[in-house]
């Protein structure tokens, strides 16, 4: 219910008001501490400096995903095809990152490139071939992974230079790919909230109509999400790659179920418009700290899987009642 | 304002509304409403776009709940929930956009939802399907094969099959909403043989339109609304063509805003033989600095298209637009911002806001680029436009970052306007700008739409709302179909001539 428009933020709507205000808005970052703090109580290795370390390093990759699919989600699709794409993007990294066969750098921008090149491709048919993104990453999801298993021959490729994966080490007792994940996190938080075409976004997915009443290109604007997205995943398969040290064709798959969830948790709406980086990085991190007080507690993987599924549709239900 | 007295008709009322009031957002959209339905007798709802002939008919059909007043089945007072409830109350409505299911049969669509089935597991029985089917239609002597798809049928058949299935419901109350609006000549003859077919049967039905003379050849009495007011409820013999557009106008301007008395400089904008196929044909006219130029007509009369397409928002086929004397190719809205045009679109809620964005940021939407330094957003810079805009409008907030959503009606299209203007249009398009908002703020939108006349802007209004283009206006477009079918001197005519010029013969 929202305040009479006369009343300030704690104006006379009074405490109950404020409290629901703020749950909605940090709903989920108090989720967080409470888990958090049950399972501290629950189990002593779980508050440690190792284990948090070791729980940022897991969600790095899910991270670096969950933000780029943010950029999809919120201007109205959806992007099916990032397990497939972190794949080929590993694999084509690893191909060129053989011992003395050229420098790191080419290696990872090929892998990147590669990523690119996919969502690039996402978002031209989506905007001008007018199919729906679910079908049009849908296809890409198959596509990719056949490029990726042709790429390799469909086996594992190998022989990686240490230089590449030096990228899964760390830089003073900091994973790197927790630093990338920052990094990519800071970049398109300040983007989405500071830049014309961040706002674009927002509106674009807010109502399609009216962005282009405004004189906003639409088509332009998913192209940009859409690539940007297909790019972060390069990166995340580049980052996968240097972590099992090979390029696997069959690895990450259904990684894009676990980035959209993480971004729905975090309380971006599927229809778009709503949402941001804040709330998916603590969509993200819920779900590791989920993971890792499970396995911690020595719960079996399979009923992990369950907890994991009811947790996913329990929070974004909880979300639309707070919203109504 | 009182009504006629009612002859004397024998039958009782099936339906009933009394004195019904119905608000949106804040906006009265009926007040004070009754009207009463008769078996086998036509009544015909009369009165211009916005009249609250829609309304009305939802509340009849359970798609509104009303705010007051009652509704009445049988002389018993009844609440309809869901058009579902009214359907099993015998009230059926036949919407102007017909929902067929288009790959079910004749049959099918029928006996949607009550088909005759097997008690068990709801099996359905093909043959009592297609004899039921047959049964109906032949009610309405309508010769159609009931196994053929729907996709097949023409509009108007749709329709008879739309009928069909409302005598399936055992409908004894059928609302239609303008039904003759796409359909030809014959096929009306034959629309009116199954309306007196239902007439024989004893339903009651309400019938919609615009076009007169089908009013006087099938309606027994009229009832007329006016701005969600009850003019008036007469026996069709009783009115004549004039007496009744005269009842459905006939009202004093209100707020009276002065004319914009603005010098007029050189032609902004010119537009030649602008057509898009299905739309509007051939459309040309003028537009001169510190101008308004109106443009009425009934709905679907090709209005919004056409100047969606002056916008950009829409493709033409064909015609030529001049922004200052050079002619211009619009492709998209940013090459025709480019060209200072600019335009409130006519639905605020699928056109004009992003509900999901606070008022600051709709405002800005059409001119960030003047907030920015390369791509980055001066925060305040876009404080300072939007405050301005603001100010401007005098648009009720709780501050720039309220969300959209929550103002009222009223409010939300002044945040479209001020988007508009912000982006510093010569040019201005106003599509409906008082649809659906309250009094007073169609008398700031009246004064704005002078005071932008007086700066020198060029503005087109396409309003459907005479009193109001007939005030504001320099000069005036009627477009029927499509087409511009005169251009009048508001000073000079009255909405009797107008109306006689918008109305579909």
């Amino acid at each position: 219910m929202p305040c009479p428009s006369e009343t300030g933020p704690f104006g006379r709507c009074g405490t109950a008001a404020a409290m629901r205000r703020l749950l909605r808005q940090f709903g989920i970052v108090i989720a967080l501490m409470l888990i958090g703090a049950a399972l501290a109580a629950a189990t002593p290795s779980f508050f440690t400096a190792a284990n948090l370390i070791n729980v940022v390093r897991q969600i790095a990759i899910n991270g670096i995903l969950a933000v780029g699919v943010t950029f999809v989600l919120l201007t109205g699709g959806v992007d099916l095809s990032l397990g497939s794409v972190v794949a080929l993007a590993g694999v084509i990294a690893a191909g060129f990152a053989h011992p003395g066969d050229y420098p790191v750098v080419v290696a990872a921008a090929m892998g990147i490139l590669a990523g690119t090149a996919c969502g690039a491709t996402n978002g031209l048919v989506i905007t001008r071939g007018g199919v729906a993104p679910f079908i049009v990453t849908l296809g890409m999801m198959t596509v990719a992974r056949g490029l990726a298993l042709v790429a390799s021959g469909g086996k594992p490729v190998s022989n990686m230079s240490p230089d590449l994966t030096r990228l899964a080490g760390d830089i003073l007792g900091l994973p790197v790919p927790v630093l990338i994940l920052a990094a990519v996190s800071l970049v398109s938080w300040a983007f989405l909230g500071n830049t014309r075409l961040g706002r674009y976004v927002y509106a674009v997915g807010g109502n399609e109509n009216a962005a282009r009443a405004a004189g906003i290109n639409v088509n332009r604007v998913k192209m940009f999400a859409y690539t940007l997205c297909g790019a972060l995943a390069g990166l995340a398969g580049v980052v996968l790659a240097a972590r099992i040290t090979t390029g696997q064709p069959n690895a990450a798959v259904a990684y894009e179920l676990d980035a959209i969830a993480a971004v729905v948790i975090g309380g971006t709406s599927l229809s778009g418009g709503v949402g941001g980086i804040g709330g998916t990085l603590s969509g993200v991190l819920l779900m590791g700290v989920i993971n890792n007080g499970l396995d911690l507690l020595n719960v079996s993987s399979y009923y992990q899987q369950i907890i994991k599924g009811i947790i996913i549709v329990g929070a974004v239900w909880l979300d639309r009642r707070q919203k109504e | 304002m009182c009504s006629q007295p009612h002859p004397p008709i024998a039958a009782a009322a099936i339906l009933e509304a009394r004195n019904v009031s119905k608000s949106f957002a804040g906006v009265k959209a009926l007040a004070d409403v009754s009207l009463t339905l008769r078996p086998g007798h036509v009544h015909a709802l009369m009165g211009e776009n916005g009249a609250g002939k829609s309304t009305l008919m939802k509340v009849l059909a359970g798609l509104h709940a009303v705010d007051s007043g009652e509704i009445l089945l049988d002389g018993r007072p009844i609440r309809l929930r869901s058009p579902r409830e009214a359907l099993r109350n015998g009230i059926a409505m036949i919407h102007q956009e017909l929902t067929p299911i288009p790959d079910l049969t004749v049959a099918e669509n029928i006996l949607l939802g009550h088909e005759p089935a097997a008690r068990l597991l709801g099996w359905i029985d093909r043959r009592a399907l297609r004899s039921e089917a047959r049964r109906l239609l032949d009610l309405l002597q309508i010769d159609l094969p009931v196994t053929g798809k729907m996709r097949h049928l023409s509009v108007a058949q749709v329709q008879t099959v739309e009928i069909a299935k409302a005598l399936g419901h055992n409908a004894r109350v059928l609302i239609m909403d303008e039904p003759t609006a796409a359909i030809s000549d014959r096929e009306v003859q034959a629309l009116f043989n199954v309306i007196a077919m239902l007439k024989q049967r004893g339903v009651a039905i309400v019938y919609i339109t615009h076009k007169m003379d089908e009013v006087f050849r099938i309606a027994d009495s009229i009832t007329v609304l006016r701005d969600g007011s009850h003019v008036g409820t007469y026996p069709a013999a009783g009115l004549d063509r004039g007496s009744l557009i005269a009842l459905m106008v006939g009202r004093p301007l209100g707020a009276v805003a002065s004319k914009a008395a603005a010098p007029k400089g050189e032609t902004t904008l010119s537009v030649r033989g602008l057509s898009r196929s299905g739309a509007f044909h051939n459309v040309s006219f003028d537009v001169r600095q510190g101008e308004v130029l109106g443009i009425t007509g009934l709905m679907g009369a090709g209005r919004t298209e056409m100047v969606s397409a002056v916008f950009g928002l829409v493709a033409a086929d064909a015609g030529e637009i001049r922004v200052a004397g050079v002619p211009v190719r619009i492709r998209c809205v940013a090459d025709a911002i480019r060209h200072g045009i600019g335009m409130v679109t006519e639905d605020r809620k699928a056109f004009g806001l992003v509900a999901t964005m606070s008022v600051q940021h709709n405002m800005t939407l059409a001119s960030l680029g003047d907030c920015c330094v390369g791509p980055l957003i001066r925060r305040a810079k876009e404080s300072a436009m939007a405050g301005a805009g603001m100010r401007t409008l005098a648009i009720k907030t709780s501050g720039p970052r309220q969300a959209v959503g929550q103002l009222s009606g009223g409010n939300q299209q002044k945040v479209v306007i001020a988007r508009s203007l912000l982006a510093g249009p010569s040019i201005i398009i106003l599509d409906e700008p008082t649809r659906g908002i309250d009094v007073g703020a169609k008398g700031e939108v009246y004064a704005l739409v002078a005071q932008l006349a007086r700066q020198g802007k060029s503005i087109v209004l396409v309003s459907s709302e005479l009193p109001e283009v007939l005030m504001l206006s320099d000069r005036l477009l009627v477009m029927r179909q499509g087409s511009v079918v005169a251009e009048l001197d508001p000073s000079r005519t009255s909405q009797e001539e107008v109306l006689r010029y918008a109305m579909p013969l």
